[in-house]
């Protein structure tokens, strides 16, 4: 056995999991899909006092079409379920792209939507794709009751969201896409499936006359936590999305809105680069895809 | 603190009943407890594959689990395909085509690979190095490994 010890808890509704995690507090962690969590604790690097196992809550899991458009995911909904499914894939390309490079089959037959959300690593595909898709976060808990929480305002740095010891991520929701609305995930990693030195998940809007109306540019793995590059996308907002606009946005992402480190994967300089050239192929692409969807 | 829990799972369709830690991982369950040792365990933390087993159905990391987690569920080990007088096509295939040479990742690319035969009677390479993406051979034998899906996915066709 690798783990530390721990209690464990495996409520069966959304109420006795948030009872127990009240009573828990700072002893308490979620278990979902446990791809992240299981390894760290397998490592000894995480020690929880408590799992509360949310495995066997089963209005957790579904994906249903949202009443004003858009889609609304139960946090344990599997990413294989996502992935596989036919309007969502269609709809948005960014999550679609994202999901050949999820690390691997048996880990998405596993792995829960809302359990990359929340465990929110800075090298995560989902968190970037959530803040240049505008996802919301549902949570809840027993003495807060539920709150809804803009992607912008839910990271608070590497691993740590807004979610609160005694709260959960109950429920996430894809907003449905504006017409001439196109998105594009990039990014550049050793090998299929491995972790990736940075990507990139960019949101684009295109006006009548084909100008980008809004860009949205999440960086990944260029800071402590995913990286929504704002001026750049003011730069982009009612210009032409030709090479050269492209350039001089991909440009002033790459120098003045990440703050990438050096470490045995890549250099501070090298990100840097990369981060230039993947906003230009993920501006390109998203325009394409903006074209294609029309509406 | 570690508590322990009575877990009943049907494993190759028996069901056995133990009691366990908490933080008894599933793969150490199934090759502790259950004496199945036909499931390897690697690296234990979900990236090399080797304990690759069935759960209801679908391939999952046996090392990334507790065992208490599987109470009431269903799996498939290695133990499980086919038996020495009458080997599973995908193991046919892979004793036709060499695919395995130590055989320690042997039994996470099967269960891997066994949904995926099935469903698949015509995969392509890229289909096929996709679908074994998440197992490491380190004799490196993809490309008989390659070959012997092939083949099993031909002797899986209805009508063969």
């Amino acid at each position: 056995m690798k783990p530390a010890p721990f209690a464990y808890y495996a409520p069966t509704s959304i109420q006795e999991a948030l009872d127990r995690l009240d009573q828990l507090g700072y002893d308490g962690k979620v278990l979902a899909g446990g791809q992240s969590l299981i390894p760290a604790m397998n490592f000894r690097m995480a020690r929880p006092g408590a799992l509360v196992d949310l495995n066997g809550v089963s209005e957790l899991f579904y994906v249903k079409p949202a009443p004003q458009g858009g889609y609304l995911i139960g946090t344990m909904t599997r990413d294989v379920t996502v992935e596989n499914h036919p309007e969502i894939k269609k709809k948005y390309n960014a999550l679609n792209q994202a999901f050949v490079t999820w690390a691997h089959p048996q880990i998405r037959n596993r792995g829960t939507f809302g359990g990359a959300l929340a465990h929110a690593d800075p090298a995560g595909q989902l968190p970037g794709i959530c803040l240049a898709l505008d996802f919301r976060m549902k949570v809840a808990g027993k003495a807060t009751g539920e709150r809804w929480i803009e992607a912008k305002d839910f990271f608070m740095g590497p691993f740590t969201t807004v979610i609160e010891p005694s709260e959960m991520l109950t429920e996430i929701y894809l907003p449905d896409l504006a017409p001439r609305t196109g998105s594009s995930y990039q990014q550049v990693a050793r090998t299929h499936g491995s972790q990736f030195q940075v990507a990139v998940a960019v949101k684009v809007t295109l006006d009548a006359n084909n100008r980008c109306q809004s860009a949205n540019i999440a960086m990944l793995a260029v800071g402590e936590q995913p990286i929504l590059a704002v001026q750049a996308g003011k730069m982009l907002a009612g210009q032409p999305l030709n090479d050269q606009n492209i350039d001089a946005a991909a440009k002033h992402v790459a120098t003045k809105e990440i703050d990438p480190g050096t470490d045995i994967h890549a250099t501070e300089q090298y990100r840097r680069h990369v981060s230039e050239v993947l906003v230009r192929r993920a501006l390109i692409d998203a325009q394409a895809d903006a074209m294609r969807r029309g509406g | 603190m570690s508590d322990e829990f009575k877990v009943s799972v049907i494993v190759n369709g028996k069901t056995y009943e133990r009691t366990v830690e908490a933080r008894m991982l599933l793969s150490d369950f199934i090759r502790h407890e259950l004496q199945l040792t036909g499931t390897h365990v690697g690296c234990e933390h979900g990236v090399c594959g080797t304990c690759t087993i069935l759960f209801d159905g679908q391939p999952t990391r046996s090392c990334l689990m507790f065992a208490v987690q599987a109470n009431g569920h269903e799996i498939t080990t290695v133990e499980g395909l086919g038996t020495m007088e009458e080997l599973h096509p995908l193991q046919k295939a892979f004793q036709e085509k060499h695919a395995l040479q130590c055989g320690f990742c042997t039994p996470g690319f099967l269960m891997t690979l066994v949904p995926f035969v099935t469903a698949n009677s015509h995969p392509t390479d890229e289909e096929i190095r996709e679908a074994i993406g998440g197992n490491l051979c380190r004799c490196t034998g993809y490309e008989n490994i390659v070959e012997a899906v092939k083949l099993a996915s031909e002797m899986m066709r209805p009508g063969n």
